[in-house]
């Protein structure tokens, strides 16, 4: 068992990185990035209510670790799950249609931006209590290890979550039964608006493991191969059967925690500086052009393809109806029971 | 195409602003991204970007402007040589759906009182065993575990221990570790991981070893089994039963003292079941670990040991929202449910012998509740009790008396009365708890108040 920083991994897997996933890997953030800004603009025009938490800036999280998972493998996260739906291939017109609260969502517009599920996809929400998807994961993994069928779940929680009794519970039976489950802790550093020193003892949040023996390390969650690198290393020891793995992810959100955040807390210039130096789709965009991968003429194509199914999917969230009215009755109870 | 740029709502309840500052002038090139506004909102002062590229044509609402609605033009953003007079209305409205006709919450109403299920739980004539509650619990799980592979039992001492009110006794023994779990002492997290688990295909069977526990896990229970079915729009739902025992024991005071009925009979997507005989918590618990949703099963210490006749069926389950007429009368309808039954019928007794006759319905389940049988009855005796071990404020006496009213009100010779525990934390003294608790005396007493006599 060793908590440590490793990033060796990283430039290990970069020698041998081929085109075809560099352009994987540009393209699936890129979505991310205009889907989330195009949310944003339909939250702005009063389409999209409630709460909304965009994942801008995160993306190299979700997509590196998506590289590292195989089919059947689980996930399961908090409330900003938009960039974890469409990583691992839900449908971005039905994600948006459940934004705006329409028939066509991914939960017939009941469930809205931080509860959508995909039994096909293996994503199990989207759950908007802090801390609370992290037993759930947990147990997602009790079931694989039960059905002996060598699957892994990916746990996402954030720093804030990272604080919460019911993380260290897991922690410990997730470790005593050997559960195949990788807690993967998106470190953005602001816990809503409390930056992670006003909020927590030690900040090294990869050796919070270490009391129940799990071993965790630190990654650079800008860098979308640091994160598939460190992910396949968690995946293999998951697989060996040799119980949790933690991986803090060091990452920044450009946006407010929500829509409705000013985000005062931090400096316009932190934000800038992140956006500027260490810009998670930048970093794979020069990549693809140094490398000779991908032309600026073939990167503007990606782009615009993009685009065009981004707003496809605002399209279909602005036409879709609303529920019906008798749906507010249904889903309540699997077998459809009377009500009580 | 010449484009409005369209005051944004930047918070869930924000219907107009300030549009406080322009961070860019007329004539200024904007990319995606840059901050072009300050807008106050009803909360704070957001920063509002761009979301597309060009140049900013024309400024519609200047600086300091109050009151500005969402969704009203505040600037026109142009492409290179083109004019601001050629503006696409953006207006989102055409967008949005019609606002539908108003409609009624209620689902349909009045309700007509269907005529009760009165078929018998088990074929007469029925070879029945005397067994306790214990014992037929043990039974209704180990028949399931045999049956269902998914099926699989967790908690405090469930296990090596043989439970902690032996209720498991021999499970471990017969189905192994894999699927008989000790939990450690961490509530709040195994009941995640089990929820987890059912999300995952799996059918567990929660044991807390009192529900005096669960309020540690109360957050995954209500927030994770019972909402995600209605979340996921019918995707996901969430096979569970917690189980355990429910309400006062025996001195053991107010943190182990508590009857949790009406608190989860209030949850939609929650089925709540609270047996009073051994057939009843054999049939039920069968029931609950073959039904597809989150099942809260309340057991009681005090009746583990009581013995009931049980029928011996190979596979005997009671359906979910039938209630159980143990005695039928004419004078009064007592309803009750759990340790409240045992209360009632010795009330009934007593009864008897003054002449009163109490027709007696058990409950059985909390939800879904058979209100035909509880109407139906009302509707014959014109008076109705309620017996319930739990505070009285909010609880289903409570609720019963509201459905009554609102359904039979014109069968009603007088007012139902709600017979409940005191409404005070449980005391340790052995005097103040025997005065906390439901007596059959004050059952009587109520009865009579009903009965003017």
């Amino acid at each position: 068992m060793a908590a440590r920083k490793g990033s060796e991994a990283s430039n290990a897997s970069k020698a041998n990185i081929s085109k075809d996933d560099l352009l994987t890997y540009y393209r699936d953030m890129l979505l991310i990035r205009r889907f989330e800004e195009k949310a944003g603009q339909l939250y702005g025009m009063g389409l999209i209510g409630g709460f909304c938490h965009l994942y801008i800036g995160q993306e190299a999280v979700v997509v590196g670790l998506e590289a590292a998972a195989e089919d059947g493998d689980k996930r399961i996260t908090s409330y900003r799950d938009h960039g974890h739906m469409l990583a691992c291939g839900m449908d971005p017109k039905g994600v948006m249609a459940e934004l705006t609260g329409r028939e066509g969502g991914l939960s017939k517009g009941k469930g809205g931006s931080m509860h959508m599920f995909s039994k096909e996809k293996h994503f199990y929400g989207g759950h908007g209590i802090v801390g609370a998807q992290v037993p759930l994961g947990a147990g997602l993994a009790f079931a694989d290890k039960y059905n002996e069928n060598g699957r892994v779940t990916f746990t996402y929680f954030g720093d804030g979550a990272a604080n919460q009794g019911q993380v260290y519970e897991t922690f410990n039976m997730a470790a005593l039964w050997k559960l195949p489950v990788i807690f993967v802790i998106e470190n953005n550093q602001y816990a809503m608006g409390t930056a992670q020193k006003r909020s927590t003892s030690t900040p090294d949040l990869y050796t919070r493991g270490e009391a129940f023996g799990i071993p965790g390390e630190i990654v650079d969650g800008m860098d979308v191969l640091a994160v598939k690198a460190a992910g396949e290393k968690a995946v293999a020891h998951c697989r060996a059967g040799d119980g949790p793995y933690i991986l803090e992810v060091k990452t920044y959100r450009y946006r407010g925690h929500s829509m409705s955040d000013p985000a005062k807390y931090r400096t316009r210039e932190e934000v800038q500086k992140m956006r500027e130096e260490r810009d998670a789709i930048e970093h794979v965009r020069e990549l693809l052009l140094a490398g000779k991968h991908a032309t600026e003429d073939e990167l503007k194509a990606i782009d615009k393809e993009i685009k065009a199914v981004v707003n496809e999917s605002a399209e279909f969230a602005k036409e879709s109806p609303e529920p019906a009215l008798s749906e507010l009755w249904t889903d309540i109870y699997a077998d459809d029971a009377a009500q009580a | 195409m010449a484009t409005e740029i369209l005051m944004p709502a930047l918070s869930p309840t924000m219907e107009e602003g300030t549009l406080a500052k322009w961070l860019k002038n007329e004539g200024d090139t904007v990319a995606a991204g840059d901050i072009i506004a300050e807008i106050e909102t009803d909360k704070a002062t957001m920063e509002f970007e761009a979301v597309d590229e060009g140049i900013l044509g024309k400024i519609l609402v200047p600086a300091g402007t109050a009151g500005v609605k969402v969704n009203t033009p505040i600037a026109v953003l142009v492409e290179e040589g083109e004019s601001a007079d050629d503006v696409k209305p953006a207006s989102p409205k055409a967008d949005a759906p019609a606002p539908a006709a108003p409609v009624s919450a209620v689902e349909e109403a009045p309700h007509p009182v269907k005529a009760a299920d009165t078929t018998p739980d088990w074929p007469e004539g029925t070879e029945m065993k005397s067994m306790t509650v214990r014992e037929a619990l043990r039974e209704a799980m180990a028949e399931e575990m045999r049956g269902d592979a998914s099926v699989y039992l967790m908690g405090e001492e469930v296990g090596e221990y043989q439970g902690a009110y032996k209720i498991s006794q021999g499970l471990l023994d017969e189905f192994g570790a894999k699927r008989v779990i000790d939990t450690p002492i961490t509530e709040h997290g195994f009941a995640g991981i089990a929820v987890g688990s059912a999300f995952g295909g799996l059918r567990p069977i929660v044991e807390f070893m009192t529900f005096n526990f669960a309020m540690q896990a109360i957050d995954q229970i209500i927030n994770s089994a019972a909402k995600t079915l209605y979340m996921s729009g019918g995707q996901m739902g969430c096979p569970i039963v917690f189980r355990g025992p429910n309400g006062a024991a025996a001195r053991v005071a107010a943190q182990h003292s508590q009857d949790y009925a009406a608190w989860y009979a209030q949850i939609p997507g929650l089925k709540v079941v609270m047996p009073y005989s051994a057939a009843d918590a054999k049939g039920l618990l069968k029931s609950a670990i073959r039904d597809p949703n989150p099942v809260i099963f309340l057991e009681n210490e005090i009746l583990y040991g009581r013995s009931f006749d049980v029928p011996v069926l190979d596979d005997f389950t009671i359906p979910f929202g039938k209630a159980k007429i143990w005695r039928e009368g004419t004078d009064v309808t007592l309803v009750s449910f759990g340790i409240g039954m045992a209360h009632t019928l010795e009330a009934a007794d007593k009864l008897a012998e003054q002449g009163i006759s109490a027709e007696v319905i058990d409950l059985r389940t909390l939800r879904p509740i058979d209100y035909d049988t509880v109407l139906t009855s009302v509707m014959k005796t014109n008076r109705c009790v309620t017996v319930e071990e739990g505070w009285p404020v909010g609880s289903i006496g409570n609720h019963l008396s509201a459905v009554i009213m609102e359904r039979a009100f014109d069968y009603l010779d007088a007012p139902v009365i709600n017979c409940t525990g005191k409404d005070v934390p449980m005391p340790y003294a052995a005097n103040l708890e025997k005065l906390a608790l439901i007596t059959s005396d004050e059952v009587v007493d109520a009865v009579k108040k009903v009965t003017y006599r």
